[in-house]
Order: structure tokens, then C-alpha cells, then sequence
């Protein structure tokens, strides 16, 4: 315990350049996924091959990533931008089939309805099909963002800076609070993620409130 | 040896030295697999019970989700290391981080699988006279059934592409070629392991997958 | 040996393109740079107070390993007394990654260990004396890098053992492993296997055979462990790692030098110029065997941070 008294500015300074490579990837998996999952979803073999795609690559291991990455993409192995773009690619492989599956969700019906009341395709997907595909979108965002705060810390191996720098130094130097800290810290920002979209989710999609509060 | 890595690793993985012998590339996949079982099997005796009973009674589902939420949240490699400080090297502490690593998604296709048999349906078994034991192993359970190996398949590829963390204290596995290729800078090497695990993967999620069809209850499977 | 070779390509591949944009990116994110307010650009402007002439921020690196960490923090607690201005860049994995920074002048003096340096521009050179090793360095190292005098203190690769072990088998050497009836198993990281001091070569030169046991926390708590728990017979652990005084432990002599000598010695850029090379040569003439075991122990068992330490150190030596 003392150890981590005495370095919480250490933990916090890797607290900061975890989130700084964490919240990227979750964002731009997000949003790269709702386009590639409409076109995906325009082609039948377009949608097999996007969901093979993804899980091969999530069965790639990281750690081997983020150091051939940079090989392909020009950056150096310590930056965090590489880092950043590694975790791109896995938030892809978990969201791309979720929204594929989110937009399979919404009826054909309604987005008939849609159009025949006048909806521009733009603003029918606004309005319409992107609330309707919302809560799938949120859950797999959700997955996105535990897996991806999860795995940042692997690049602490490579020297990265993150929180799982405290397992490789605590590792080297047998303390156990170190270690102990950074998979509290990690876990806790996980988690406190998922509990802020679970919040913006409501806030965004008042609806699915109601619908829960009268299931129950 | 050409200057491309992925072309030494192809070269890598064409010699047929590396594919004899105790560090053959044989028995590296069959300890890998060993491992990647183990850890799934471990888990699933403790996360299916737990699940199966969730799904049926609908008590402590709060609780399930929350449980698989945290452990989903833990960093695996911090684990490894955690572990492995407190019981030492060889296969305790990165098996234990497996189980963890496993049990969300198979406590997550445990109660979804129960959850999923129509109410109705549950119904109509209990008002024919079905005991909650017989509802559960000859209605919910079946219907459930693909669900349940959903669980199983991701649970077994999220550990297959993690289990190479064994080789980071003491054990086998196709870690071995990756760790000692990230520290030896013999990338062909690091990129063959790390293909290696990927196809390992691969073979097992479509396994899983041709397991999650035939599981699907004939009466239940849409033609 | 193809082993080897590619790793040559592989730099070439992947080195290039890459020093530019992570000197840019190193720069901005390196969470040490606000803690230890020195804020980079900020520090440069007024740096002209001191004696490096050249106005600029010297930026210091480290290996992912704590010790080597301390060594850092000395060289950067010294210059910054002397007037320098420092950033530090701690706690960078692997030696394909920083010696490209080197290179490119995005880092600039990082502490190196002799024979380590000289095998990674050179994975055929064999062992031999540290002045030997070090005028090799000289020639091998890359235009623009140099090393700067070494010290006395080292961490080298070693084959330790137990005492109890060492006694029962009256094992002196390493060569003395050849009359052990048991199947011996040494724990270290698993580059170890293809190291040139790694079980072939002891093969070589002692006729011993070993299998290694892959700990890849090289030669840390975990190594220790195994050997104290007789899951090993022999553990890579580092001759200036406080557990081998701590727990007993026997490092078998090596009279064939087949490990090659790792005296701590600076690798440097251009920038680094004579007044601040003079300011690191005084630490590291004082740096002996033993200073470098007990600043390790209080990483280790003290669990202080390597400023505190390096503080502590210098302060008693006289520098600060």
C-alpha cells in the first residue's frame, strides 16, 4: 500500500496516457463501424466475409501487433499513436458485425413507412434507423470500450506508457502493490467508462429508459 | 533470408527443423491447446452452473451481469503477473488468468441460454407436471443449447489468443516463439507464432461454430 | 545465425519510417515530462544559463528496467545541477526502439551496458576485456554516437545458482555443472536460448548441457523464485541484482569469458558535448559494484523511486 501512497502521481501520469490512447480507438470504432456495416449489409457476400475478417483478427495477439505494426503503418513502435491504431483495428473486428446486426435489427417496414412519410435516405437514417439500431450499437460499444482500456496496458511491454507499465516494473521488482494498482486502476476506469455510456445511452435514448422501468 | 519479415516467417514455418523435436511446432500447438482447454473447461464448471441457475430462477441476474461485467474488465497480463508473484512460475498463475479471461462469456451464454426458452413454452412443461430439474435439462437447456456453445466459442477464442502469456512465466505454448522472437528481435519467428495461434483460432471458431448448428434442437431449426 | 541477420533487415524495414513521427509523438505524451516539470519546450528557453553552450534540452533515456532507470535519474539529477536541462524519456522497452532514437537525435544519452551495446551492432562479437569491448564500441557504433568511459559497476548475465546446491555438487565454475547427474534447467528470459552465452554455448565451452526454463522477467522476483524453489537448478540473474547477496546465492565463476563483461557505460549524441560528458564521466568513476547493488536493493526492497534514490546517492557521494 505505501508504494502506491508514495507514486500516485506516478499511477496518475499513466492514467492519463492510458485514457489518451484508450478513448480514440472506442471512437473511431464507433463511428468507422456504421458505415462499413451499411455497406456490408448491402451485399450477402459482403456481410460473410466482413464477420470472417473480424474474427480473424481478433484472434490475432496483440502484443505482435503492436510491434509489426509500425512496419506497415510508419510510426515507431513507442509511439501511442501505433498503439492507438492497433486497438482501431480490434474495436473494428467487435463493432463492424454488432452494427451489421443492429441495422438487420430494424424492420424493413418501418424504414418503408419512413420513406413513404417523406424521410430524405440522410435524415431517415438520422432519425429513424440510427435510434432504432441505437441500443445493439450502445452494448457493443460498451464491449469496445472495456476490451480496448483492457488492452492498452499491453503495450506497456514495449514500453508504452500506460498502466501496464506498473506490471512490468512491479513484476521486475516483486512489489505487488504496484502490480495490484494497475489492475484496480485499469479495471476502474473500465468500468467507469461503461457506467458513462450507459448513461449517455439514456440521455440520448430516453426510450429505452421507459422500456426498461416497464419490463421490470 | 529475404529483408521482409513476413516472408522469413513463411520461410520460418516451411523448415522442417522447427516442426520436430520437444520446441517442434506439434507439441507447442498441443500444450497451447491444452492450456486454452483447461483454462475454458475450469471456467465453464464454475460460470454454467452459476449461469444455468441465474437463467432458471431469474435471481441474481444484477449480480451475474456485474460479476461478468468486472472480470471482463481485468487486464490479463496484470493478472498473469500478479499471479505469478504470489504462487510463483509454471502453469497456476497465467491458468488462473484464463479462467477469469473465460468466465464472462461463458456465465453471459449460460443464462442467455435459459433465458431464451419461451415462456410459454416453460409453461406448458411445468403445467404438464415437469419437475424444475426436468424443465430445466429437457426444455431450457435444449433450447438454449446453441447459445450455451456461443458462449463456449467465444470464451475459447478470447483464451486461445491470450494463452500465450503461459510462456511469460515458465511454461509452453506457442508463446514460446513469440516471447523469444520479441526478445531475440527474430521477428519471422514472433510473426510465425503469432500465425500459428491465429490459424489455431480459426480452426477452433469454426469448430465451435459447426458445434453451436448441430446443437440447435431439431424440432427448434428453421428449414 | 539467419537469426541474426534479419534483424538487420528488419530495422532497415521498419526503423526508418518510423524514427520521425515518434520523435514527435514521444515528445507530447511522455506522461514523465509534466511530473518532473520539465516540461520540454518550456525548459529550452532558458537553458542558456547553463554550461552546455549549445542551448539545447538534453533528452535522457532508459531501458524498461529499474535499475538502469537509477543509473538515468543519476545522470539527470547531475546535469540538471550543473545547469543542464533535461527530459527525461524513461522506461523504453527494447534497445530496437531507443538505439534508432539515438540515432535520429530524438534521444540523447541513455545509460548502455558494454557487451550488450557491442553484440547489438555486432552479434558476432566474442567476449573479451571491457577496454576491449569498449574501443570496439567505438568502431562499431553508428556516425553521430559514442560511448563515453565506463564504470566499475556491472550487471551481467551470470549462472547462479543456490548454496546449497553449489555444495552439494562442490560447483565452483560453470564447467564444474559438467559432473551433475540430474538433468539441469536454468530459468531465464527466453532470448537466453539464443544467446551466444546461452546453452549452446555453454555446450561449447563446458560441455554442460541445459535446457531453459522461459522467465520473462528477466532474472527479477519471479527467476529467483524458481531457483529457491527448486523448479531450476540455475537461474540468468544479473550480477548487480540484490537477491543474489540477499538469498545466498552462488554465481559460478566463468574462467573461459563466455559472458561477455557489462560494465555501465553512457551511449551519447553529438549534443551531448565535453562539459556535459565531464558532468556524467564524474558519476560514473564513482559508481563501483557495490554502489550499483545497493542502489538496486532500494528500488527493490526499500521500494523508493529512482529519484529519491539517485538523490540519496549523489548527495552522499559529494555531487549534489
Amino acid at each position: 500500500m505505501n508504494w502506491v501512497l508514495e507514486n500516485l502521481e506516478v499511477i496518475g501520469g499513466y492514467t492519463g496516457a492510458h485514457l489518451l490512447q484508450a478513448l480514440p480507438p472506442i471512437l473511431v470504432a464507433f463511428l468507422l463501424s456504421l458505415p462499413l456495416a451499411k455497406l456490408a449489409n448491402a451485399r450477402g457476400w459482403l456481410r460473410t466475409s466482413v464477420t470472417t475478417t473480424s474474427s480473424l483478427m481478433y484472434a490475432i495477439p496483440s502484443l505482435p501487433l503492436f510491434v509489426l505494426l509500425p512496419g506497415l503503418i510508419g510510426t515507431s513502435v513507442r509511439s501511442p499513436v501505433n498503439i492507438s491504431i492497433a486497438l482501431s483495428l480490434y474495436g473494428l473486428a467487435l463493432m463492424v458485425p454488432t452494427a451489421s446486426d443492429a441495422f438487420r435489427s430494424v424492420s424493413r417496414d418501418v424504414l418503408g413507412s419512413a420513406t413513404a412519410q417523406g424521410y430524405a435516405p440522410a435524415a431517415r437514417f438520422l432519425r429513424v434507423e440510427l435510434p432504432l439500431a441505437g441500443p445493439v450499437l450502445l452494448a457493443g460499444v460498451r464491449v469496445v470500450a472495456v476490451s480496448t482500456i483492457s488492452l492498452v496496458t499491453v503495450g506497456g511491454v514495449l514500453g508504452v506508457p500506460s498502466l501496464g507499465m506498473l506490471f512490468v516494473d512491479g513484476v521486475r521488482r516483486g512489489i505487488v502493490a504496484e502490480i495490484a494498482a494497475g489492475v484496480v486502476v485499469t479495471a476502474a476506469l473500465a468500468l467507469l467508462t461503461d457506467a458513462l455510456l450507459v448513461l449517455l445511452g439514456r440521455a440520448v435514448m430516453p426510450w429505452t429508459r421507459q422500456r426498461e422501468v416497464r419490463r421490470a | 533470408m529475404t529483408g521482409n519479415p513476413y516472408v522469413g516467417s513463411l520461410a520460418w514455418l516451411t523448415d522442417p527443423a522447427h516442426w520436430s523435436g520437444p520446441g517442434g511446432i506439434p507439441l507447442r500447438t498441443l500444450e497451447h491447446l491444452g492450456y486454452t482447454a483447461l483454462g475454458v473447461l475450469v471456467a465453464a464448471l464454475l460460470a454454467v452452473p452459476v449461469g444455468l441457475y441465474v437463467g432458471h430462477t431469474g435471481r441474481f441476474k444484477g449480480l451475474a451481469v456485474a460479476a461478468a461485467g468486472a472480470a471482463r474488465a481485468l487486464p490479463t497480463l496484470g493478472l498473469v503477473t500478479l499471479f505469478a508473484l504470489l504462487v510463483g512460475i509454471g502453469l497456476t498463475a497465467p491458468l488462473l488468468s484464463f479462467v477469469i479471461l473465460a468466465i464472462p462469456s461463458l456465465l453471459a451464454g449460460a443464462y442467455s441460454a435459459i433465458e431464451s426458452a419461451d415462456p410459454a413454452t416453460v409453461d406448458a412443461a411445468r403445467a404438464q407436471g415437469m419437475t424444475e430439474w426436468q424443465i430445466l435439462t429437457r426444455v431450457e437447456l435444449p433450447l438454449g443449447m446453441p447459445l450455451l456453445v456461443g458462449g463456449f466459442r467465444g470464451a475459447t477464442v478470447q483464451v486461445v489468443a491470450t494463452a500465450m502469456l503461459a510462456a511469460y512465466v515458465g511454461s509452453g505454448g506457442l508463446g514460446r516463439y513469440i516471447f523469444q522472437g520479441l526478445g531475440s528481435q527474430n521477428y519471422p519467428q514472433m510473426i510465425a507464432g503469432s500465425l500459428l495461434v491465429i490459424a489455431l483460432a480459426l480452426m477452433l471458431d469454426l469448430a465451435l461454430l459447426l458445434a453451436q448448428r448441430l446443437a440447435t434442437p431439431r424440432g427448434a431449426r428453421t428449414a | 545465425m539467419t537469426i541474426h541477420s534479419t534483424r538487420r533487415h528488419l530495422l532497415g524495414a521498419f526503423g526508418i519510417g518510423g524514427v520521425a513521427l515518434g520523435a514527435a509523438a514521444c515528445g507530447s505524451s511522455d506522461p514523465f515530462a509534466e511530473e518532473d516539470g520539465t516540461g520540454g519546450e518550456g525548459g529550452a528557453s532558458d537553458s542558456g544559463s547553463g554550461e552546455g553552450g549549445n542551448g539545447g534540452t538534453l533528452a535522457i533515456g532508459s531501458q524498461a528496467y529499474y535499475s538502469n532507470e537509477i543509473i538515468a535519474e543519476l545522470f539527470a539529477q547531475v546535469l540538471e545541477a550543473e545547469g543542464f536541462t533535461v527530459d527525461r524519456q524513461f522506461q523504453i522497452g527494447q534497445r530496437e526502439v531507443y538505439m534508432p532514437e539515438l540515432e535520429a537525435g530524438s534521444l540523447d544519452l541513455l545509460p548502455e551496458y558494454l557487451g550488450n551495446l557491442l553484440q547489438h551492432y555486432d552479434s558476432e562479437a566474442e567476449s573479451a576485456s571491457p577496454e576491449e569491448i569498449h574501443s570496439a564500441l567505438s568502431e562499431a557504433l553508428p556516425d553521430g554516437l559514442r560511448v563515453l568511459s565506463f564504470a566499475e559497476a556491472s550487471d551481467q548475465d551470470s549462472y547462479t545458482t543456490t548454496s546449497d546446491f553449489a555444495s552439494t555438487h562442490s560447483l565452483v565454475t560453470i564447467g564444474d555443472l559438467a559432473g551433475v547427474d540430474e538433468d539441469l534447467k536454468v530459468a531465464a528470459n527466453s532470448e537466453f536460448e539464443v544467446r551466444p552465452y546461452g546453452p549452446e554455448g555453454v555446450k561449447a565451452v563446458y560441455g554442460v548441457d541445459l535446457t531453459v526454463v522461459p522467465v520473462e522477467d528477466s532474472g527479477g522476483p519471479l527467476t529467483v523464485q524458481a531457483l529457491l524453489d527448486g523448479d531450476v537448478q540455475l537461474a540468468d540473474i544479473y550480477t548487480a541484482d540484490p537477491a543474489i547477496a540477499e538469498n545466498d546465492l552462488v554465481v559460478l565463476e566463468d574462467p573461459e569469458s563466455l559472458i561477455l563483461p557489462q560494465n555501465v557505460v553512457p551511449v551519447v549524441s553529438e549534443k551531448v558535448d565535453e562539459a556535459a560528458a565531464a558532468v556524467i564521466d564524474g558519476v560514473l568513476a564513482q559508481l563501483s559494484a557495490e554502489d550499483l547493488v545497493e542502489l538496486n536493493r532500494q528500488s527493490v526492497v526499500d521500494q523508493s523511486s529512482s529519484a529519491d534514490i539517485a538523490t540519496g546517492w549523489l548527495t552522499e557521494k559529494g555531487l549534489l
